[in-house]
């Protein structure tokens, strides 16, 4: 994927333009990489900073490599919990969201069938509403069936956040294995379901592995259901968002940075991906 | 097992869930904000917009997105213009430009939270090189356009990415005979980006106006690690009646007001940027 996107957008290269351009071209790249990099540099700075020095002003703008933030962020009450519940909630999130969107993602790019239009369009509409607003009457729900303040409780809402992606993403997965494959192993005596495991999987794995990390990363990321879903059983992001504040300086820089180290991970392992869902997804 | 009931029963899970979690919430939400004990009424609307801090969080909210957006657009152009000019350093270039996208709202208000409080590195910088004597005190209620200047630069450092990915995907479904033939026909560089790349890329600037949109009006976590509440949103007062008021009908009517302007600026999209038909690839 990404090679055809390089081949295909060549409007012309860096090497016929003059010096100047050049120059002027590269320097933009430094100045667009370096707005990207610095605020993350500077918040790892802060966590690598003792409290006071978080504090203390003027600000050096290179860590001291004292770990006091952190182990003052991590002996915090509530924090190890709520890194917990954070992971526990994400990989709930990540099992569903896979479970259930990829037999429909499977659905749509084998079969023609009546109603599938439709469910296209629930899909799609989705993505026009601010879901997380839902977590409102899904709380009041929870309450009577008594999901309130579990971790599955909001695993089921960030699974409705992660599940049109995951449908999307492995639809087009699927579609990209041909279908002469299956009815290969089809003809040499294999079943639907013996044909599925042994030729569409192994080929679609690491595409269904990018769509889990993807729905990992939406769930870890996710604020506002979660602070409206939790109560004792907050996640990082409810918690962060609760002790805003009321929380020292150096508490929020090490939470924070507690938020953006597995996203940054995560990032990295799915970048293979992240341009192949969004091409098709998008039309 | 058939495979006339076979995509129904793979598609039935989903379905289910997208019910269950999707249109049952969201036809509670509009009972909430519509009914007082089981009739029809419109007083929880009133409520909603008579209180004094209606308007300018509406306006907070939606003027946020009209200069976040457009703003957006403009820099991922530019940062996909860049890549796709890009040989070898392509792909690390690709993925620093798209570090931001898997970030949370939270963690990026806390980023530029480092970069703005009193003691925090702007003002360092702003005293080290003798512009300012001492620290200014930026995300205080007396500097609110300066909350909404850091509101708005953590938001374009955030969620710009999600509109390049979208733009460069698209721009790889664009045909490199298009520029071979504008270039015949001696089209410049600015030329072939205007008549070429922006009419092909339509679709793709669409999607990525919709979904930008939408997520700027839901616009939340940012803003109160930034201004705590003193800069209120639609979502942070949605929070506010739910929690701090205890009213979850008006909080009912907060969330269709966001639905509202998301779904009006999803149709204007879709009509201003329409691909008229035949034109497609």
């Amino acid at each position: 994927m990404s090679g055809a996107v390089a081949t295909a957008d060549k409007p012309r290269a860096v090497s016929d333009i003059g010096a100047a351009g050049r120059f002027l071209f590269w320097a933009g790249v430094v100045l667009l990489c370096a707005w990207v990099l610095v605020p993350i540099y500077l918040l790892a700075v802060n966590t690598l900073s003792s409290p006071q020095e978080v504090t203390a002003f003027p600000k050096t703008g290179v860590p001291s490599f004292d770990m006091g933030s952190i182990q003052f962020f991590l002996s915090f009450e509530g924090v190890l919990k709520a890194l917990w519940n954070s992971v526990l909630v994400a990989v709930l999130t990540m099992i569903l969201s896979i479970a259930i969107g990829a037999p429909a993602g499977y659905a749509l790019s084998r079969f023609e069938f009546p109603g599938k239009a439709t469910f296209r369009m629930l899909v799609l509409m989705t993505r026009a509403f601010p879901l997380p607003l839902l977590a409102l009457p899904i709380a009041v729900m929870f309450i009577r069936i008594g999901l309130d303040d579990t971790p599955i409780g909001l695993a089921l809402v960030h699974t409705t956040l992660a599940i049109p992606f995951a449908v999307l993403i492995t639809f087009s997965i699927f579609s990209g294995i041909p279908l002469e494959l299956e009815e290969a192993a089809w003809t040499l005596g294999c079943n639907r379901l013996q044909a599925f495991q042994r030729v569409v999987l192994p080929l679609v794995l690491p595409g269904i592995t990018a769509s889990a990390i993807f729905a990992f990363t939406i769930s870890w990321n996710e604020v506002f259901a979660a602070s409206v879903l939790t109560v004792q059983n907050r996640t990082l992001t409810a918690f962060l968002l609760q002790s805003l504040s009321v929380s020292p300086l150096h508490l929020r820089f090490a939470g924070g940075a507690a938020l953006v180290i597995p996203a940054l991970i995560f990032i990295f392992a799915v970048r293979k991906y992240m341009f192949a869902m969004w091409g098709i997804a998008n039309r | 097992m058939n495979s006339k009931t076979l995509p129904y029963l793979l598609l039935a899970p989903a379905t289910i869930f997208l019910v269950v979690f999707f249109l049952w919430p969201f036809l509670q939400i509009a009972w909430l904000a519509f009914t007082t004990e089981g009739g029809f009424t419109m007083q929880h609307f009133q409520t909603m917009a008579g209180n004094w801090k209606f308007w300018p969080t509406f306006w907070n909210t939606v003027i946020l997105a009209a200069i976040v957006v457009p703003l957006q657009l403009v820099m991922a152009l530019a940062m996909a213009q860049v890549v796709a000019k890009l040989k070898t350093t392509r792909n690390t270039i690709l993925y620093i430009f798209t570090i931001p996208l898997g970030l949370s709202d939270l963690a990026a208000g806390i980023i530029w939270l480092a970069i703005f409080e009193q003691s925090g590195f702007l003002n360092s910088m702003l005293v080290g090189l003798g512009v300012v004597d001492k620290p200014i005190l930026f995300l205080g209620y007396q500097n609110l356009w300066v909350i909404f200047i850091a509101v708005i630069l953590a938001e374009l450092w955030r969620a710009t990415a999600i509109v390049m990915v979208i733009l460069v995907s698209g721009m790889g479904l664009i045909p490199k005979e298009y520029y071979e033939a504008a270039e015949v026909f001696g089209a410049g560089p600015w030329k072939r980006f205007v008549k070429v790349t922006l009419p092909m890329l339509k679709p793709s600037i669409q999607t990525a106006m919709i979904l930008r949109t939408i997520a700027a009006f839901e616009v939340f976590a940012v803003v109160v690690a930034l201004g705590g509440t003193t800069l209120p949103v639609l979502v942070g007062e949605t929070f506010n009646w739910q929690f701090a008021l205890n009213d979850r009908n008006v909080a009912a009517a907060f969330a269709l007001v966001i639905l509202a302007i998301s779904i009006a600026a999803t149709l204007v999209f879709l009509r201003v940027l329409r691909t008229p038909k035949g034109a497609t690839l």
